[in-house]
């Protein structure tokens, strides 16, 4: 079994005006079809091929570059498209907004060392919450690195992760990703974030 | 003493279509100038306030490493360009490029590939190493052979910022345009300064 370009759950306009369609054609069928086309040329042959991507990831300090870079890559976008919606934003609820206040003080606290974290991750990467043991940490990792992997700094569940590569905003934002941060907080999907508590 | 952005040396349009006109205007006039606005104002107060972007590369870490190298970088990169000039290797540079890859064609094949596969951000170089000899080396971010005792020929930036207006995700046609552009009297005068 190869692994799989996910189909999303909105049309390519849907986050629009904060992610315009032509950013999420091209990131989903380009940039997401690319790391799904190179992890599977990585693995085929090998007994990774009928494995899990969170098995792969759990295990990446033994595998090759490709692996880790592919396989982080398809994990990714693959979260990263769950986690948005339209008509999206506003407050989480229940044990996710609970927890989030008992870890960062408030959400409006939560809500500014995520953005920083987005906003300091110098290059290519990703910016993530993370549920690590009994604790919400907020980290970033390079280029398509995350937590799932036994070489991230932070370890553990990724419960929401901004992509902070050029190419998830350049198109309409340019240089400018603290305006692009700051639209991702209205399209994220906290139901969805929520259900990925474990 | 502060960092200054350099003067580009032509037109924000004069190599279309290879790089736009959009692409010099944000690439230069926000990045670059972003770059030396933060390195201006990361120093004061610290042991590089009056150092040079090369103490700068081969000394500092963090954000001052970071915005001194991206300065460096980007004033080399922009230097690199012309919209006529020389376009393939000549003199002592042209015999070594020619002695050490097999001909003008085989350097360009793997400096491109050195470029199109660096995962993530940062630059590609050809380098001068102190024995003489030429490689090609790939840094992340903002990466700089001075760090490491290498002196630097010739650089392709392939964050993404440097092609995705014009290129989207082919970052491999970004860099076979460059070769339209590269002035080659620049590199050329590089080696042998």
């Amino acid at each position: 079994m190869a692994f799989a370009l996910p189909k999303l759950n909105y049309d390519y306009a849907a986050l629009e005006p904060h992610i315009d369609a032509r950013t999420m054609e091209i990131h989903h069928t380009k940039h997401h079809q690319g790391y799904v086309s190179k992890l599977n040329d990585a693995v085929s042959g090998t007994q990774l091929e009928n494995g899990s991507i969170e098995d792969i990831l759990a295990g990446i300090s033994r595998l090759s570059v490709a692996v880790r870079n592919n396989g982080g890559g398809h994990f990714n976008h693959s979260l990263f498209w769950k986690i948005m919606t339209p008509g999206g934003g506003g407050l989480p609820e229940g044990d996710l907004l609970d927890a989030l206040k008992a870890n960062f003080g408030s959400f409006d606290q939560f809500r500014e060392q995520f953005s920083n974290a987005a906003l300091t991750r110098f290059g290519s990467g990703w910016a993530w919450l993370v549920q690590s043991g009994s604790r919400l940490v907020i980290t970033s990792t390079p280029n398509q690195d995350n937590p799932m992997m036994d070489v991230a700094e932070v370890q553990g569940n990724p419960l929401l992760g901004i992509d902070v590569w050029e190419h998830a905003y350049y198109l309409k934002y340019q240089n400018r990703r603290n305006e692009y941060v700051e639209a991702f907080w209205n399209v994220i999907d906290w139901t969805a974030v929520g259900n990925r508590l474990q | 003493m502060s960092f200054e952005l350099p003067k580009l040396p032509y037109a924000p349009d004069a190599l279309e279509p290879h790089i736009s006109k959009r692409t010099i205007e944000f690439h230069y006039g926000k990045h670059h100038q972003g770059y030396v606005n933060n390195l201006n104002k990361l120093v004061p107060g610290t042991k590089y306030e009056n150092a040079t972007l090369e103490q700068i590369i081969k000394g500092a870490e963090g954000g001052i490493f970071n915005n001194g190298a991206q300065v460096w970088n980007h004033s080399f990169y922009f230097a690199t360009f012309s919209p006529a000039g020389r376009r393939e290797p000549y003199d002592k540079l042209g015999e070594l490029i020619t002695g050490t890859f097999g001909s003008f064609e085989g350097f360009k094949e793997e400096f491109s590939n050195a470029a199109a596969t660096l995962f993530g951000s940062g630059w590609a170089w050809l380098v001068k190493k102190s024995d003489g000899t030429l490689d090609i080396i790939q840094e992340p971010n903002a990466g700089n052979p001075l760090r490491s005792g290498l002196f630097p020929l010739l650089t392709i930036d392939v964050w993404e910022h440097a092609y995705y207006l014009d290129y989207q995700n082919s970052r491999p046609l970004y860099i076979q345009s460059l070769w339209n552009v590269i002035d080659w009297e620049v590199v050329v005068n590089r080696y042998l300064a």
